[in-house]
């Protein structure tokens, strides 16, 4: 069945309700969105005067009115203390959105927790202390006084390396710039933690390193420039489902031609044919479809390449260029490094150092180095040779007038957890830099993005390059403590099944140990859990939301906040900054990370003072702060004491674009684009193009995996939920349509197997297994699939392999295992739909 | 984007609409500062039951424009051929639904190959063989459905919304 709320009317927002800015907490966008908050024995009326619209709401309003939402834009919370009425709407004034709602972030409301409409019930209220056999809620000091007494015993007995960290390192919820900092300064600043790793990978290390090495930071353009530029390309991207709005207000008004008149106005003296856009991906996606709706078929070009080979495209694409002459070779002699630099001894196997896998040098250099012709490409990456040219042509061959193309890249997990991520993504750099598209109106080559941003933290230098393996050492038996931030590696980490296995087990040796000693005092109980970590135990302490699987082995769990709860800073994926205002009371007693982390500091300076440690314990000094706002004094504001709350406030949901230039009045003067003076994020100002040929699936385990199992199982996102389901795994709306995961499947595979729409398969190969729900799809090709990432009921990281790169990025995308049947279609998911994914008139 | 026969058709009524819309202007709530009595109201909306149509108008697969529960809310009829979730009629294979898109109120479009309704705005499609599921797209409910019920005559009745329909926050007006 499908799910209806069976609500025929909603409360009207009173012409006098609170208006707070509100920015979506999911994806890298960042949507503009308005809450109104009002009381409960308040309500507003249909005649213009008695409703924040102004609007006369007796009557049908028209397509994309401001003046409606939709039920799931409604809650009830408390706000300071009592319960109110909540509306968290799309802003139409937001120049990320102008308006539109994401089924994700429409649904913001609906997933904040009520204690009077029974929503997010899951949401963790208390600090949780492992106690009588079971979860036991406490009292703050009671929980951060067991943190800290363990946490302090063992790293004064043996040293900061053995408390591993696994932190988030992002804006939105459970990240921004305030708990960025709050973490931040706990583990690098008042400690040296080096054995740390990011919500999503297992290492404390930038997922586009070779973007950032080559002088050119990852989010240098515009949302707008996806409005000007002559050809877009989304490589390795999906980009209607993972960042909707971006892509239906910026990308699709271009190739409907709506953003014309932008162009003629902003770049004159220049020819501005159709707009055209490329598609790199081995699947087609909903995104291919709609961009063919929009520009017609003619405009759109997908190369559905074999998966991990888009370093032989982009070194072919980039040859092809060079070849015809249409590089701009005054960019490259104003602003990239003109002297080729000494290949490394092993090169191309090897660069200079561990850390340093590639080979940085001058456009010479690299065009000789990644020289690879249209024809082998196309043998490599089974597409049409002609189909390579085109892309080529429609990336960097001048238009009708001679003038200069602008053509924006986009790239995302395709290239980041794919193969070869070093070399790959610094050939996608060499194509924008040799045709000048970095910095210009309608260039860019751009993370699409996943989160949010909001780092700011003290240097991390001494976690090293690469940074440790962490998952590796937790597999090891090494490290004792545990410090965990909003992560649930159990979902969304790789060689799941082994870690998992693992993890389990050291996790109940000191369960185990906390168990056998529950009649003695604290003192004892602190002896029991060191006796047990030193036997290979793992303390684990786990700040969350909600009490996710990896939190149940937790001996700690701590509640946090997350955004609507507290005021929160972050920047989206054009570098644009904004305030989300706190509009509703955290669950119970939760706090903001940044918060927890200063109680954390606090109760280690007791703990280690204790110890007789006064001068460690002096390290854990600064934290005295009251609220999230004192966090982000002492962090970003410190550094740019031009950015404040204040100002935020007056600059709504649309903020400034980072970096800060200045103030002017009450607006904080911000960067549209990076780069646009030609001088790059390098030493001496010049941007370096890598010299970085095709070697092959170089990643360990995987070509003997693509050879021994007869399905590729590519993986990612859906529209739908969000990407680790924390709150989506408790939505009704979401779970009708995906009870379980889905995985894409060729109808003839299916039928070959005895697979029909619904049926629970599993996903097996020598790393583990998952289940998932098939869904027959027409457009896959025979032998692959697409099976939907991070789901609480079956877990694609389960199969996916330990090999990773130089720099210890994980290679999700590559992989490859058998699939069969474990049941018919199970009830939930009888009577759902199992149609095409792709609008059809 | 070029919309079909039955987008258009859709269009026109909706503009042309307005005939029932004065209704709900009465309940609008008067803000008072004088001591008022509390007024009796009820907890959920009241709809009527509006005729559709007669069986013998529809044609498998073939849609048919209406309105419910008012002309400002266009919606379609459909006889599916099979019995389906929420189906009508001595095959239960009778379904309606709003066609306004849930997400921005686009007016959806039916395609009898796959008997989904699409949404030329923002791409999203819904199944009208499985209660208006939302299969792709952006909308955060699914699609609004009408409760039908057929007489002994064949006349299709519509008494009923199972989800708010856009573009108006109280189902009736």
């Amino acid at each position: 069945m499908a799910y209806k709320r069976q609500i025929d009317r909603l409360p009207i927002i009173p012409a006098d309700a609170k208006e707070h800015n509100a920015v979506c907490h999911y994806c890298i966008v960042g949507c503009g969105y308005k809450a109104y908050t009002w009381p409960m024995n308040k309500q507003g009326g249909t005649a213009p005067n008695q409703n924040k619209f102004g609007t006369d709401l007796s009557e049908q309003q028209f397509q994309d009115t401001e003046a409606w939402y939709s039920p799931s834009m409604y809650n009830i919370v408390k706000q300071d203390g009592k319960d109110v009425q909540l509306v968290v709407k799309p802003d139409v004034n937001c120049v990320v959105n102008s308006g539109l709602g994401s089924v994700r972030g429409a649904r913001m409301a609906e997933n904040h927790p009520s204690t009077v409409t029974g929503t997010q019930q899951q949401r963790l209220t208390d600090p949780l202390v492992w106690r009588y056999g079971s979860y036991q809620p406490t009292s703050w000091e009671d929980a951060f006084d067991l943190v800290g007494q363990v946490t302090a015993r063992i790293v004064a007995d043996e040293g900061e390396d053995e408390l591993l960290v696994s932190m988030f390192d992002h804006g939105g919820s459970g990240g921004g710039y305030e708990n960025t900092w709050g973490t931040g300064k706990l583990y690098f600043e008042s400690m040296k933690v080096k054995n740390v790793r990011i919500h999503n990978r297992p290492a404390y290390n930038s997922e586009v390193h070779a973007t950032r090495d080559m002088g050119v930071g990852e989010l240098n353009n515009a949302y707008e420039d996806a409005e000007l530029a002559d050809t877009l390309v989304a490589w390795g991207c999906n980009p209607l489902e993972c960042q909707t709005n971006y892509f239906l207000n910026h990308w699709i008004s271009n190739l409907q031609g709506v953003s014309s008149t932008k162009k003629q106005d902003m770049l004159p003296g220049e020819a501005h044919p159709q707009a055209r856009v490329i598609f790199v991906d081995p699947r087609r996606t909903v995104s291919v479809n709609a961009a063919e709706q929009a520009a017609g078929a003619d405009n759109v070009l997908h190369l559905p390449i074999n998966s991990g080979t888009d370093l032989a495209l982009a070194n072919a694409i980039f040859t092809y260029i060079v070849d015809q002459g249409w590089h701009s070779m005054d960019f490259i002699e104003a602003s990239t490094l003109r002297e080729a630099q000494d290949r490394p001894p092993l090169f191309p196997a090897r660069g200079v150092a561990d850390g340093q896998p590639g080979h940085l040098s001058s456009f010479e250099d690299a065009v000789d180095a990644n020289r690879m012709s249209i024809e082998e490409a196309a043998d490599i990456c089974g597409v049409p040779a002609e189909d390579i040219r085109k892309a080529a042509e429609w990336i960097a061959q001048p238009k009708e007038d001679g003038a200069r193309k602008r053509t924006m890249i986009g790239y995302e997990k395709g290239i980041i957890w794919g193969n070869d991520n070093y070399r790959t993504n610094g050939a996608l750099v060499n194509i924008a830099l040799a045709t000048h598209n970095i910095g210009q109106p309608g260039g860019g080559c751009v993370r699409m993005g996943g989160h949010q941003e909001g780092y700011f933290r003290p240097p991390e230098g001494h976690v090293g390059r690469p940074a440790a393996y962490v998952d590796q050492l937790l597999i090891g038996g090494k490290g004792g403590v545990h410090h965990i931030w909003a992560c649930n590696h159990y979902r969304t980490t790789l060689n799941a099944t082994e870690y998992k296995r693992a993890y389990n087990r050291r996790t109940n040796m000191v369960k185990e140990a906390m168990d056998a000693v529950a009649g003695g005092d604290r003192e004892a109980l602190i002896e029991a859990i060191v006796v047990a970590v030193k036997q290979g135990g793992l303390f684990a302490v786990n700040m969350d939301i909600v009490q996710n699987e990896m939190g149940k082995q937790a001996h700690v769990v701590l509640p946090a906040a997350q955004q609507g709860e507290m005021n929160l800073t972050s920047m989206n994926g054009e570098r644009r900054m904004r305030l989300a205002e706190k509009y509703m009371d955290p669950p119970g007693n939760a706090k903001p990370d940044c918060l927890i982390a200063a109680g954390i500091a606090q109760a280690m300076e007791r703990a280690l003072r204790d110890l007789g440690l006064d001068t460690y314990a002096e390290q854990f000094k600064g934290y005295d702060w009251q609220t999230e706002a004192d966090a982000f004094a002492d962090g970003y504001g410190s550094a740019n004491p031009e950015v404040t709350y204040d100002r935020l406030r007056k600059l709504g949901t649309n903020g400034f674009q980072e970096p800060p230039q200045g103030v002017e009045g009450d607006t904080i003067v911000g960067t549209p684009r990076l780069y646009a003076d030609g001088v790059f994020s390098s030493d001496d100002g010049r941007a370096r193009f890598m010299a970085g040929p095709w070697r092959g699936q170089v990643t360990p385990g995987k070509a003997v995996e693509m050879d021994r199992y007869p399905f590729f199982i590519n993986n990612g996102r859906s529209n739908l939920n969000w990407q680790n389901w924390f709150l989506d795994q408790d939505n009704d709306f979401v779970l009708d349509r995906w009870p379980y995961p889905f995985i894409e499947m060729n109808p003839e595979d299916m039928a070959e197997r005895g697979i029909t729409a619904g049926d629970l398969v599993e996903v097996f190969n020598s790393n583990g297994a998952a289940q998932a729900m098939a869904y027959p799809t027409d457009t896959a090709k025979r032998g692959q699939t697409f099976m939907l990432f991070g789901s609480p009921r079956g877990t694609q990281g389960n199969v996916v392999n330990e090999g990773v790169n130089e720099l210890v990025i994980p290679v999700y995308k590559q992989t490859w295992a058998d699939i069969r049947k474990i049941s018919d279609t199970p009830m939930v998911a009888q009577g759902i739909s199992f149609k095409s994914k792709e609008f059809k008139l | 984007m070029k919309c079909n026969k039955l987008v258009d058709a859709g269009r026109r009524q909706f503009l042309r609409g307005g005939l029932m819309a004065s209704a709900g202007a009465a309940a609008a709530t008067v803000a008072g500062t004088s001591e008022a009595e509390a007024k009796p109201a009820l907890a959920r909306v009241d709809y009527p039951a509006n005729r559709l149509a007669n069986m013998a108008d529809l044609a498998v697969n073939e849609p048919m424009d209406v309105a419910y529960p008012d002309a400002d809310s266009p919606g379609v009829l459909l006889k599916l051929g099979e019995a389906v979730e929420g189906g009508a009629g001595p095959d239960g294979d009778i379904v309606a639904f709003s066609v306004l898109c849930p997400h921005k109120g686009w007016f959806l479009n039916y395609n009898a190959d796959d008997r989904t309704l699409n949404c030329p705005g923002h791409y999203s499609r819904f199944d009208a063989e499985a209660g208006g599921q939302q299969v792709w797209g952006h909308a955060t409910h699914n699609l609004p459905q009408f409760v039908l019920r057929v007489d002994d005559s064949g006349d299709i009745y519509a008494e009923g919304v199972d989800e708010l329909i856009y573009g108006r926050l109280s189902n009736t007006l």
